[in-house]
């Protein structure tokens, strides 16, 4: 039965997804809605620019716990640019941008230069940009009208083409977040698959030390992970902030752990049982199509957590206990 | 404790894994006492024998009896019990690295609960100390495993496995990773314990080690047992009925080499050490042997930027070059076959095809997209050159036998034009006759290229080289033609204390640059 064995590791995890689909869309015809099927997209579009950020460090043998930190800390400066500093659209979008550039240096130079074990590296920086969001406000989120500290009221709004990111629909249909997605989602594949500087990436991944002997410049390489990470949170952050129109101090929340659960359930995605790009990016479709589909059936709403625990732990164990890899 | 005299018989094993019979019917008799050599090349049986011995497998068929006694023996546990202990080949299963040696030495006594859940730190080294007598292991016992060098973890390792007083004792290529000096003190070992009783199997590929411990010899081939050899020992014999085919001298012509094109200018492996001139051209092959750590590693590995020397300059074609980077050395042509794959060369998730490509997929990339269909086409080539027996190219590395694997590695260099080809240790873990295929290709494509390998053993060196080094302690202290060897002296300079008279050894006829004290 190992041919079965080989199957189900492969596609036990599509044949869930299928399976979720068929089952949500005979209990609830609405399901399968045109309109449903891109909240379902838009709601995942977040997480899953996160996940696709996490895959390329997990590439790499790395580890970026600052993901969510760093979206919330993204979506706070384009907020702050926007209101206070009444800077417009694209100075809002790059100082976001800037932000993950930074973030990811700053992640890549703890990690390469100071030999800081991944994990520690950047749970420090989650904490760090975690404190750090909250102090140019005092503490509050950022809206429109807000007063500041010296008592006279922000100058600033949020401009319609900032808000269209996250709220616009293409075609009258698909959300623009779900379009930016797909994209990141493609150039991702292709860089990790396709190309030699993804290839290299596995490799070091793999064994980091056997890549640097075959000529691999691992440090580079690990740079470029770590700031492809920061970049997609920051574009996360981004979308977040265009999708419900003020900075949020509390918004950024749930970000890390979803977008790191994806990440790991697609390793068990076409049995890659590595990272990868369309695993991740199926991986937060099926939770998002989970939560949905219960929700429509009126799941409460603080099950949530544990179901998408369940998954995770199921997908693990896809992975890691059926892998022939594994005596 | 006196003298007992176990002893174990294992009769008609058989096991099969799918279609595939590795064993036989496999029976050998050990008595306590008595040193048995298993010899085999890869793929011969051995290591699945080791693994039913040792309760890692279960045989299909046929048993193991101690003292007449059927001992079923199913897991490790119960080997373990039945007296039955077995030292691995791959070091790191043997120890636990972040443990002290005094803690691995007794791990075995602190897993079963013969020490109290408080552990008296002065208790343990006093017992620690005792199971280090046994193999005359002298280190700090303090210190922490992974900091130790292979050979010492080695020594661990099989300190550990004695210490619990074993019936028969299996040595699995004890002496791969130990210098010359270091299996010295093994071999010390090995007799201590066939003096105290213990039955000994002895599984190895290097004559010199059958030769000073063996008192039978049973060759192995195709699952089968081919030849058992009593006092006196028939080596050559031996040899032959396991390889199945006469092992003449690999004997080659001598190549004087054409260009010069690495010149060692006034260079120094280590403070202190003395400065050397080396000459070297291409079309010939230099084998670089001495004990280890006595610098031979440190010469390729400085020229491949892994490290710096200590002093002096290297020309190559002409120019003074460094490289700063593996990186850099491959940019400029210069490869390097490394030593211990598993670590430093294979990347385990990667397919046969897609490690032979790693470093030169620039080659096949368009923008940085690989074309896959001509990566294949050139891994197929290569692969094919060095003569891999795969199935199936996008399988595993793991599914290679180490013979295979190797010659992956060697094939992965072979994709490019190149200057200076490096090897260290290029047949570790490589049977006898992927050994010779991997000599016979670095000797037929070694025309355009300076070729130099790294071979602690002698016999290796011998059977690729045109021309042999020695160094000693990070001294070049000898330089031999292949014709115009003689042995004596060389192995004079390989095991010469650090501080004899080298200029002394040195002067010897075969001298071909000199040497600056």
């Amino acid at each position: 039965m190992t041919n079965f064995r080989d199957h189900a590791i492969k596609y036990g995890l599509l044949v869930l997804l299928a399976t979720m689909i068929v089952f949500f869309s005979i209990a609830q015809p609405a399901f399968l809605s045109m309109i449903n099927v891109f909240i379902i997209l838009q709601s995942v579009s977040i997480v899953a620019i996160l996940a696709l950020g996490v895959t390329a460090t997990l590439a790499v043998n790395g580890f970026d716990l600052s993901i969510g930190s760093t979206a919330a800390f993204s979506m706070m400066m384009a907020s702050y640019v926007m209101i206070v500093f009444d800077g417009g659209t694209t100075a809002a979008i790059l100082t976001a941008l800037g932000v993950g550039v930074l973030v990811g240096l700053v992640n890549g130079f703890m990690t390469v230069q100071m030999r800081v074990p991944d994990l520690l590296a950047t749970l420090g920086m989650m904490f760090l940009l975690l404190g750090l969001q909250l102090i140019p406000t005092q503490g509050r989120s950022i809206a429109a009208g807000m007063s500041l500290s010296g008592g006279e009221t922000a100058p600033g709004k949020f401009t319609e083409a900032f808000l269209f990111l996250g709220r616009a629909r293409l075609f009258d249909i698909i959300p623009v977040p779900v379009v930016i997605m797909l994209v990141l989602a493609v150039i991702t594949y292709l860089f990790l698959e396709r190309t030699r500087h993804g290839r290299v990436m596995y490799a070091i991944g793999s064994n980091e030390r056997a890549a640097h002997l075959a000529g691999a410049r691992v440090k580079f390489y690990r740079y470029v992970a770590y700031v492809m990470s920061g970049v997609y949170a920051s574009i996360g952050g981004i979308l977040l902030a265009a999708r419900i129109g003020r900075g949020d101090v509390s918004s950024g929340n749930s970000l890390l752990m979803d977008g790191v659960a994806a990440a790991l359930i697609g390793f068990a995605v076409l049995g890659a049982a590595r990272p990868n790009a369309q695993g991740s990016a199926i991986g937060a479709l099926l939770v998002g199509v989970l939560l949905n589909g219960l929700t429509m059936m009126n799941t409460p709403y603080y099950t949530q957590d544990f179901i998408k625990g369940l998954v995770l732990v199921a997908a693990l164990m896809f992975t890691f206990g059926l892998s022939k890899k594994r005596g | 404790m006196g003298i007992q005299s176990d002893s174990i018989e294992i009769s008609g094993i058989k096991k099969s894994f799918g279609t595939n019979t590795v064993l036989h019917d496999i029976s050998l008799t050990v008595s306590g006492g008595e040193v048995l050599a298993l010899m085999g090349a890869n793929g011969a049986g051995k290591s699945t024998l080791v693994k039913i011995l040792s309760g890692v497998y279960q045989a299909d068929g046929g048993s193991i009896s101690v003292n007449g006694q059927t001992s079923i023996i199913d897991t490790p546990q119960q080997a373990r019990e039945s007296g039955i202990v077995t030292v691995h080949q791959i070091i790191n299963d043997g120890v636990v690295q972040d443990l002290t040696i005094a803690e691995n030495l007794i791990l075995d006594q602190l897993c079963d609960g013969r020490f109290p859940a408080f552990v008296n730190k002065g208790k343990l080294h006093e017992r620690a100390a005792e199971v280090a007598k046994t193999i005359g292991l002298d280190l700090p016992l303090d210190t922490k495993v992974a900091e130790l060098s292979q050979a010492d973890k080695q020594l661990v390792a099989i300190a550990r496995a004695l210490s619990v007083k074993p019936r028969l004792l299996i040595l699995d290529e004890p002496t791969s990773s130990l210098s010359e000096r270091e299996a010295l003190r093994l071999f010390d070992a090995v007799e201590q314990m066939r003096d105290q009783g213990v039955a000994i199997i002895y599984i190895s590929h290097r004559m010199s080690d059958i030769r000073r411990l063996a008192d039978r010899i049973a060759a192995l081939r195709e699952g089968r047992i081919v030849g058992l050899f009593e006092k006196p020992l028939d080596y050559d014999g031996a040899v032959h009925s396991m390889l199945g085919h006469a092992v003449g001298e690999v004997m080659h012509d001598y190549q004087s080499g054409e260009a010069s094109r690495v010149v060692f200018r006034q260079v120094q492996l280590a403070e202190g050490s003395k400065p050397f001139d080396l000459d070297l051209k291409t079309g010939q092959i230099v084998a670089l042997t001495g004990l280890l750590s006595s610098g031979c590693a440190s010469v390729v590995e400085s020229l491949f930027g892994m490290h710096e020397f200590a002093s002096g300059t290297v020309m190559l074609d002409g120019a003074e070059w460094r490289a700063a980077s593996p990186n850099q050395a491959i940019k400029d042509g210069v490869y390097m076959v490394q030593e211990d794959r598993g670590n430093n060369a294979i990347i385990p998730d990667f397919s046969i095809e897609n490690n032979t490509s790693l470093p030169f997929l620039k080659s096949f990339s368009w923008l940085s997209f690989i074309n896959r269909d001509r990566e294949k086409a050139r891994v197929k080539e290569v692969i094919d050159l060095t003569k891999v027996k795969y199935t199936d190219p996008t399988a595993e590395m793991s599914t290679l036998s180490g013979g295979n694997q190797q010659k992956v590695m060697v094939a992965r260099w072979m994709l490019e034009e190149c200057r200076v080809l490096l090897l260290n240790e290029p047949f570790q873990g490589v049977d006898i006759s992927s050994r010779r295929q991997i000599g016979k290709l670095l000797r037929e494509t070694a025309k355009d290229r300076v070729t130099i390998a790294v071979c602690t053993d002698v016999e290796e060196a011998l059977e690729i080289a045109d021309r042999i080094i020695v160094f000693n302690h990070n001294n070049l202290v000898g330089d031999h033609r292949i014709d115009q060897i003689d042995m004596p002296t060389l192995i004079k300079q390989i095991a010469a204390a650090p501080d004899a008279d080298f200029t002394a050894l040195s002067s010897s006829k075969t001298q071909e640059t000199d040497i600056h004290a």
